[in-house]
């Protein structure tokens, strides 16, 4: 009975801390935000140029200014501040954003990320994701474990064009989280989902990894 | 006397189209796009189009439009998203496609605007974004050296401007609009609310009017959202919810 979606994301808000700068991409964790504890100040960063997000508008009160990286309607709050795209990228890029949590297709061994295109099938592009795992200074991967066809997503090494080599520190699917040491490579299992046993995850995963349970 | 102002967008961008041209246009998604110039350019059948966008407007809107008539023959943007003619043009070779990561294509912009023909990044080392680059170690770190980026024309949206060019935009409509005006030969832009001199703050300002050739006030701005998600309204205010 792997883990949900809400699982996932809940799982990903544990790498919250009180006063962190974060960046939550499209999918499982933008759910994310429904996480952060009371009480922790997190600041939300939208990579096409806010820092500070809100909650989505009241009907009826959507601006056509005011949107997310992911095209969504939100708000400001009090501490939001706008700025350009270049600016919202030397941010990312210079490392002042603590935390990046975002999706992917396939995540290696080695902390390899592929979550932008599929050769001559579907090419959605790489947006912001190639700048944020460059330069944020933690990179947390949320995504299922396995395709819908169940191969295998976690893999000894990635087969479609890479977002960034080297770049993952940690990884959830819903059947567990995985560490990565992502300077020499290496995959620590560090929790299984609800009633996931090792030898299920062990099964559905090509990566080699060591346990730490 | 040097008039800045133009009656309308086809007046605004007489005598600076050609075919071939490379053209900058601001926006994110459809989140402050120039679309009453977008439109004069889809009027002035202005062909073989290179476009440098993030994004290529959606089916039927924004850049979208000029895709739909077969102008555009180049794509420089970091996503194509959800936009289904964008992806179907790219993937049977009928539209070229040079994907940029988002930072690096706002910093192209940027240096090409500030006389900086090249940097170093780290984003896209090791992918196929880096492939036949220079790639330069510095402090220990691979790096790839990326080109500064210049357009015949840029066309910017801003929130206000005055008759002499000076420009604040509103909210998350800024994203490229403000580096995009640096880099164009030529930069058009269009403004919500068009006023004279004095009545912009001058510390406000965040695109200087040396930047800006021609401004109009936009005719009709349709601003279509493309994605409107909202929270009913008797639920109690969320913290930083999505």
């Amino acid at each position: 009975m792997a883990w949900t979606r809400e699982d996932m994301a809940a799982r990903a808000a544990l790498e919250l801390q009180d006063g962190f700068y974060v960046n939550l991409g499209i999918g499982i964790p933008t759910l994310v935000a429904n996480y952060i504890p009371d009480g922790m100040s997190v600041t939300l960063q939208s990579e096409n140029g806010m820092l500070g997000m809100g909650p989505f508008p009241f009907e009826g009160e959507a601006d056509a200014d005011l949107i997310n990286a992911g095209k969504q309607t939100i708000t400001e709050l009090a501490q939001s501040s706008y700025f350009s795209s270049s600016d919202s990228f030397a941010m990312i890029r210079g490392g002042h954003i603590n935390l990046s949590i975002l999706g992917g297709m396939q995540v290696a061994e080695n902390g390899d990320l592929a979550n932008w295109m599929v050769p001559g099938k579907m090419v959605k592009g790489m947006g912001g994701a190639m700048d944020l795992v460059a330069g944020v200074r933690r990179v947390v991967v949320v995504m299922d474990h396995c395709e819908k066809t169940g191969a295998p997503k976690v893999l000894k090494r990635c087969n479609l064009p890479l977002t960034g080599a080297g770049v993952v520190d940690l990884l959830i699917t819903d059947l567990g989280v995985f560490e990565i040491d992502r300077k020499v490579g290496g995959m620590r299992l560090t929790a299984l989902a609800t009633d996931v046993s090792l030898d299920e995850i062990t099964a559905k995963t090509e990566a080699a990894f060591t346990v730490a349970l | 006397m040097v008039q800045k102002v133009h009656a309308d967008a086809d007046a605004a961008l007489a005598g600076l189209l050609f075919d071939g041209m490379t053209v900058m246009a601001g926006g994110f998604g459809l989140c402050g796009i120039p679309e009453n110039l977008i439109a004069a350019m889809r009027l002035a059948g202005v062909q073989d189009l290179t476009v440098v966008s993030n994004n290529c407007g959606i089916d039927g809107f924004g850049l979208g439009i000029l895709l739909e008539s077969g102008q555009i023959k180049k794509m420089i943007s970091s996503y194509v998203g959800e936009n289904k003619l964008f992806e179907k043009l790219y993937l049977s070779g009928e539209l070229a496609l040079e994907f940029n990561p988002q930072g690096t294509l706002a910093e192209r912009i940027r240096a090409g605007g500030a006389g900086i023909p090249a940097f170093f990044t780290k984003t896209g080392v090791g992918t196929l974004v880096s492939e036949g680059k220079e790639i330069r170690n510095f402090d220990g770190d691979d790096y790839v050296m990326e080109r500064g980026l210049v357009a015949d024309l840029s066309i910017i949206k801003a929130w206000k401007g005055d008759t002499e060019g000076n420009l604040i935009y509103r909210k998350t409509a800024r994203n490229f609009n403000p580096m995009m005006a640096t880099a164009g030969k030529a930069c058009v832009v269009e403004v919500e609310h068009l006023v004279e001199p004095g009545q912009l703050d001058p510390d406000h300002i965040h695109t200087p009017g040396i930047y800006v050739d021609r401004i109009i006030a936009g005719a009709r701005f349709e601003k279509r959202i493309e994605r409107v998600t909202t929270r009913p309204r008797d639920t109690a205010p969320a913290k930083e919810a999505v």
